[in-house]
Order: C-alpha cells, then sequence, then structure tokens
C-alpha cells in the first residue's frame, strides 16, 4: 500500500521537524518528507490532513496487556485495538500475567501472538526476578534475545536492594533497561494517598514516602555502581526532586509519569469512587503542580498510560477491596493536549516527544520518528477539535476509566501502523 | 425519592436536631413499660452484618420490634456472604424480597454507600470500616443533651485510637455541625494525618486534652493494632493515655465520661471510672435505641 499524507503540519522531535508538507509512505516505510516529488499516475491513497497535526505514533512503555492469563480483563487483540484508538501505535507490555512473563518462551508466545491479532506494535517487558518474587534473577539475557525491551517486576516492588542492583549490572549487557515500579510495601499499605481526604472518609492512608523511599534507594543503587533505571509512574513532588538532583549529578536515572498525576487529584476518590483507586495512589494540587513542572524542565522524560484495565466485578465493590489501576490508552493524548499543551506547560512538540520519541530512546525500539526509511507509524489528528468521553463505548475490554464525561482534545483520526492505515476518519478499519 | 443514613458527614445541622428532637420522644417510648408503636407496621428492616456486632445488632433489631416491623439478620458466617457472594449480588437478592430499611454493618469503609446505589430500600450506615458508625454518634449527642441540656458550646475531649474509629468520625461531623468544640488524644501512631482539618484540636498528651472538657470519652483500643506495631504494650498505652480517676480531674467537675462499647476495663478508662457516679456508659445503650428508632421511622416517612 502507498500512501500520501497532504498538507499535515508534521511534528517530529527527532528531527527537528515542525512544519506543514507531506509524507510518502511505501511498503511499510517512509519514503519520502516533503512536497515537490513528482506521484503523477502513481496509485495510491490520499489522506487530506489539512489543518492536522501529522506526528509519529505513540509509544506507551507501559501497558498491561493481561494475556496470557487474565483473558476476562484484556487480550493482546483488545488492548491493541483500544491503543490505536488513542493513537499509539507501539506498546510495551508488563510482564505481571499468568503465567508471569519471565522467561523466552512467555515472550515468545506474547510477541507471536501480537503478530497474529495485534493492531499495534507489542514490545514485551520481562521480569526482573523468577515469578516477580522478588528472590532470584529471570533468565534476562534469554528474554532479551527473545524480544524483551526492558525488565520489570512491575506491581511486585523490588524490595532486595542487593538484588535491584543485580538486575541493573546485568541487564546492561543486554542492553535491556531496568523499570522500577517504586514502593516500600510496609510504607505502601493503604487505599489512597495519606492526608485530609484519606482521613475524611475513613480510608487507609498512603504516605509518598512509600514511592519516594523507593525512588532515592534506586538513584542511589544507580548511582554507585554506575548502573541505569527508569523510575515507572511517578506520583509525588518529593520523586520528582529525587530525580531532578539526581540528574543534576549525571546519573543514568530517566522515568516516566501517567496522564492521572497531572489530571487528577486525590479528591477524584471522594464518594468511594473505585475508579479513581490506583497505585501509587492520586496524590494533591501541589504534586500535580510539580509533575508538571518535571514534564515542563525535562525531569520527566515520558508519559505513560499504565493502562490497567480490570473486569466491571473487580470495581463494582468495597473501595478496600477494588483493585488499583484505570485504563488510559484511549485518553491519554486528549488529556495530554488539555492539560500540558492547552494549559502552556508543554509545547506539542514537547508532548510528542514525552509520548513517542523519549520511550522508544530508552527502550532502544526504532519508533518514534519520521524520517525516511523508518517504520511509518504515524497518527494524525486535531488538536483543537473536542471529544467527549464515554466510558461505555471504550474499546478496552476495561471500563474502568475516571474520566466519564470528560471534554478533551485531539481524537485521532487517522492512524498507520507499519505502513496499513488501521484508523480511517476515527473508525477501526480491519 | 429514598432516604439513607449513610453518614453524618452527608448531614446538616437541622437534620441532626430533627432526628435528636424524635429521638428523645423515642426513648420515652423505650422506657416506658407498653414498648409497642405501629409506625413501621407492615414495613421489613434486614440487618445485614458483615462484622461481628452484638449491642448495635440487637439495638437495631429492637428497635424495628418496638415500632412494629418485621425484622431480620444477616450476618456474615454461615450465610452467601461466607460463600464468596459480592456486595452487588447480595444487594440484587436482598432487594429483591422486598425490603424497606437495609441496615448494614461493614468491615470496609464505603460499602454502606456502594450499597444504597443497587438497592430500592433505605441503607442505615451502622458502621464502616473506618469511615462512619452516625447513629452512635447521634446516639452519643442524645446522651450529652440529656445530662447538659445542649451540644452548643461544649468541650469533648475523645481519647484513644482515632486512626480506626468510625465513631471519632461521625461524632466530629456531628458535634461540630451543632458548634461544640471537639478535641482528640490519643498515640501518634493512631492519629490519621490532617484529622485538624476536620475542625479539631488534635493531643498526644491527654491531659491536655482533658483539661475542663464537660465530657469525656474513652474508644476502644483493639488488640491487633498493638501486634501491628502501633504502639508497645497495653500496660503502656493505659499509662500514659488511660483515664483514670485521677485524669479525671482534670475535666470539669461536672464532666461525664462516655464510651461505644465494648469496653477494655483497665485500658481505655479504669474500672473505677466505667463503674463510677460520672459514667453514663449504660445510658448511653439505651439511648441507641431510641435514635434507631428515630431514624428508621424517619427514613421512611419522608427523611431527616
Amino acid at each position: 500500500m502507498k500512501i500520501l499524507i497532504k498538507n499535515g503540519r508534521v511534528i517530529d522531535p527527532a528531527n527537528g521537524i515542525d512544519k506543514v508538507t507531506d509524507i510518502f509512505i511505501e511498503n511499510g516505510i517512509i519514503s519520502e518528507v516533503g512536497e515537490d516529488s513528482d506521484l503523477k499516475g502513481v496509485e495510491m491513497e490520499i489522506i487530506d490532513a489539512s489543518g492536522k497535526i501529522v506526528a509519529p505514533g505513540l509509544v506507551d512503555m507501559h501497558v498491561h496487556l493481561r494475556e496470557p492469563g487474565q483473558e476476562y480483563k484484556e487480550d493482546i487483540e483488545t488492548g491493541t485495538r483500544a491503543a490505536v484508538f488513542g493513537g499509539v501505535t507501539s506498546v510495551a507490555c508488563m510482564p505481571n500475567t499468568t503465567p508471569v512473563c519471565d522467561n523466552e518462551a512467555v515472550v515468545t508466545y506474547i510477541k507471536s501472538r501480537a503478530a497474529e491479532v495485534g493492531y499495534a506494535n507489542v514490545f514485551p517487558i520481562g521480569a526482573v526476578s523468577k515469578g516477580q518474587e522478588g528472590k532470584l534473577l529471570a533468565e534476562i539475557g534469554e528474554m532479551a534475545f527473545a524480544g524483551a525491551v526492558a525488565i520489570s517486576d512491575d506491581g511486585h516492588p523490588v524490595e532486595n536492594s542487593a538484588l535491584m542492583r543485580r538486575a541493573m549490572e546485568y541487564s546492561e549487557m543486554f542492553d535491556v533497561v531496568v523499570i522500577s515500579h517504586c514502593e516500600d510495601i510496609a510504607l505502601g499499605e493503604g487505599d489512597m494517598n495519606e492526608g485530609a481526604v484519606a482521613t475524611s472518609m475513613g480510608l487507609r492512608g498512603i504516605s509518598r514516602a512509600a514511592e519516594e523511599v523507593m525512588a532515592a534507594r534506586d538513584i542511589i543503587v544507580a548511582e554507585a555502581i554506575g548502573g541505569r533505571v527508569h523510575i515507572a509512574h511517578i506520583s509525588t513532588k518529593g520523586s520528582v526532586e529525587l530525580i531532578r538532583q539526581a540528574k543534576k549529578r549525571g546519573v543514568r536515572v530517566t522515568c516516566e509519569t501517567c496522564p492521572h498525576y497531572f489530571a487528577l487529584t486525590e479528591e477524584a476518590c471522594l464518594g468511594f469512587n473505585t475508579n479513581a483507586k490506583m497505585n501509587p495512589p492520586l496524590r494533591t494540587a501541589e504534586d500535580v503542580a510539580a509533575i508538571k513542572e518535571g514534564l515542563c524542565d525535562g525531569t520527566i522524560d515520558c508519559i505513560v498510560t499504565d493502562h490497567a484495565p480490570h473486569h466491571a466485578d473487580e470495581k463494582n465493590c468495597e473501595f478496600g477491596y477494588a483493585k488499583n489501576g484505570i485504563v488510559g490508552l484511549e485518553t491519554s493524548l486528549g488529556l495530554g493536549i488539555k492539560c500540558l499543551v492547552k494549559e502552556g506547560v508543554l509545547t506539542m512538540g514537547e508532548l510528542i516527544e514525552k509520548m513517542a520519541v523519549n520511550p522508544s530512546r530508552i527502550l532502544g525500539i526504532a519508533r518514534g520518528e519520521l524520517g525516511v526509511g523508518k517504520a511509518a507509524d504515524i497518527v494524525i489528528f486535531d488538536p483543537d477539535k473536542k471529544w467527549t468521553v464515554d466510558i461505555t463505548k471504550l474499546h478496552s475490554k476495561g471500563k474502568n476509566s475516571p474520566y466519564d464525561g470528560f471534554e478533551l482534545y485531539g481524537k485521532p483520526e487517522y492512524v498507520i501502523v507499519g505502513g496499513e492505515i488501521v484508523i480511517n476518519q476515527g473508525e477501526l478499519m480491519k | 425519592m429514598k432516604h439513607d443514613l449513610l453518614g453524618l458527614k452527608e448531614l446538616n445541622a437541622d437534620q441532626i436536631r430533627n432526628i435528636l428532637d424524635e429521638a428523645a420522644d423515642m426513648k420515652r417510648v423505650v422506657l416506658s413499660k407498653e414498648k409497642k408503636i405501629h409506625n413501621l407496621q407492615g414495613k421489613t428492616v434486614v440487618n445485614l452484618f458483615y462484622e461481628n456486632s452484638t449491642r448495635t445488632r440487637l439495638s437495631f433489631e429492637l428497635a424495628a420490634k418496638y415500632m412494629s416491623a418485621n425484622a431480620a439478620n444477616i450476618s456474615s458466617s454461615g450465610s452467601s456472604v461466607a460463600k464468596g457472594e459480592t456486595l452487588a449480588d447480595t444487594a440484587e437478592t436482598i432487594n429483591a424480597m422486598g425490603t424497606d430499611i437495609l441496615v448494614m454493618r461493614h468491615n470496609m469503609s464505603g460499602a454502606p454507600h456502594i450499597l444504597s446505589k443497587l438497592v430500592d430500600a433505605s441503607v442505615v450506615n451502622a458502621g464502616d470500616g473506618m469511615d462512619e458508625h452516625p447513629t452512635q454518634a447521634l446516639l452519643d449527642m442524645l446522651t450529652m443533651i440529656e445530662h447538659k441540656g445542649h451540644i452548643e458550646g461544649l468541650k469533648v475531649a475523645i481519647i484513644g485510637d482515632i486512626y480506626h474509629s468510625r465513631v471519632v468520625r461521625s461524632n466530629i461531623y456531628g458535634l461540630t455541625k451543632l458548634g461544640a468544640e471537639v478535641s482528640v488524644g490519643g498515640p501518634r501512631t493512631l492519629m490519621p494525618m490532617g484529622i485538624d482539618e476536620m475542625g479539631v484540636q488534635v493531643f498526644d498528651n491527654v491531659h491536655e486534652a482533658l483539661v475542663d472538657a464537660d465530657i469525656v470519652m474513652g474508644l476502644r483500643i483493639q488488640l491487633e493494632r498493638q501486634k501491628k506495631g502501633l504502639f508497645p504494650s497495653i500496660r503502656e498505652y493505659f499509662r500514659f493515655f488511660g483515664v483514670d480517676e485521677s485524669r479525671l480531674k482534670l475535666a470539669k467537675p461536672d464532666a461525664i465520661v462516655m464510651h461505644p462499647g465494648p469496653v477494655n476495663r483497665g485500658v481505655e478508662l479504669s474500672t473505677a471510672v466505667i463503674d463510677g457516679a460520672r459514667s453514663v456508659i449504660t445510658q448511653q445503650v439505651t439511648s441507641g435505641v431510641a435514635v434507631r428508632m428515630a431514624v428508621m421511622d424517619m427514613l421512611v416517612h419522608g427523611g431527616f
């Protein structure tokens, strides 16, 4: 298939491009960027992108696809379908599946399922430790060879500092980064952010210290051995400051946050709203301001969703019993535009950097840019066009979103994955 | 539109006063020889208790029966709840049986709020996790009024495990709305962050909390809190926070002593204080039946 995307505002931060121009796609690859090519008589699909932004497809490096083992929540087909509706053309999926993705066989299974049924590219993340039990290193080298792009015990923080050190040392041989879910388990016991809101509802508060203690530890370990670490889903002012200082000292640390940590505060939990229950928990306005500042000054490298689909029964229950997490793939771009670009925190180019360019670099995958010869993964959207979230219409199996009724911007109109149009005028093609 | 009592957080001062006024009338029924009125004739009250309870469950059951309602009890052990039925499914089942009032006790904060959305019956929160226990606070306030004549201006000192207490949260909401001054006291490890923002004074020194109090309320200390490492020992707790006769002298000379029960003798309060002349703990129990009668009566007859 040949595709010409005409007259769009092409934003390609990796190559320093932000201008109205055309992109020509051939054989799944971008073959030209520019207006002067002679395409007379060539049979092709033409997309008129006038007034719209043409950007590299988003890369979400923190997603739970739930397959294998928890297909009642989500599977690779539905998860990647949700992804493309959100303009996300590549996802890195977390290993807390059943069985745990802690060996070559599961990595291979996920990749082959994705090739078979996936709408977006899927990059598996392997476990740090066997069974995510935090005791023995998983077969990191074999997983890396099978295609794992990072390792993480996400959801099961590595409590043993020596194991974390070994993971950083060992994974570097295979060029995969350690992604750390920072949580001190004992300090982290609770239902929502600690403070007056939790107290007023009789919910158990989770101290910011639970996250920051572990973030500080990982930074110290990385600094001591010259290792590299990526801190997952930071939510507090203190974490931003720890990472800011560490980067100034030259520590090899990168980090990510999620839209909910700049779009919502703990008050979303009022009324025992289980769709606002997550880990780390929603914080305060002060933390939201610090997260935005961290995004603005470059301390925070990436925006990821931590897309965590759950079955309705797992949320339609007592707050204390409800599972942590929300779906996010279909709302991340809209929230980024609304809360960051429209508020002047980031330029559109910077938003694309955090949602496509930087995650690709951190994972070492050849995505997130629009240069000639690159994979044709592209999202096209109008950043001024409003749309309203209706959680019953989400394409994920999980409807656990706190954004029902939110007015967002820039719903993807065209999404191209590997040179194929997957979303055409907002509709799924296959 | 149906009416619920989920907490005192949701009520305004007038609504609370209305309940207390009706409860004062109901108390006369409770104390009379013929304990039978017909306000809930033909209505059905179901007590749905996910936690063990003696006094609260019995109190609701008697309150319903004194008003001629049909009353039934479900406790979590030996029921479908123990078999793993979800709250939503239990709610649907009870709803299908034609219940008018569902009284719920649950170990999780917010459970009655969820239940309320699932059933047609009026829901009464009989204690949810660490959130609220509104009828306890109402009966506390009724008892205070009986002894002091009013709530406004009273100094109320609540001592004990503030962190885990639903009684203290409901009392703070109710008492501050009616103009009382509330202070809370206890070990810092049992004091939730941000409690001061609920409009109370916070002390980790029991003496300061008790000074000039009109009302001294002890809260139950549960032994499993000690096992979780929240305080070193019962002995040390009583030494620093237990209310005995000498500490009670810091309060006003006519101060009364309250406790939601069940009491650990020699832990929250000394035996001499519990059995002393200032203790109104038994009267609280009687007030409880009256308050629950008033609440249920008002819920099925237009609300508060």
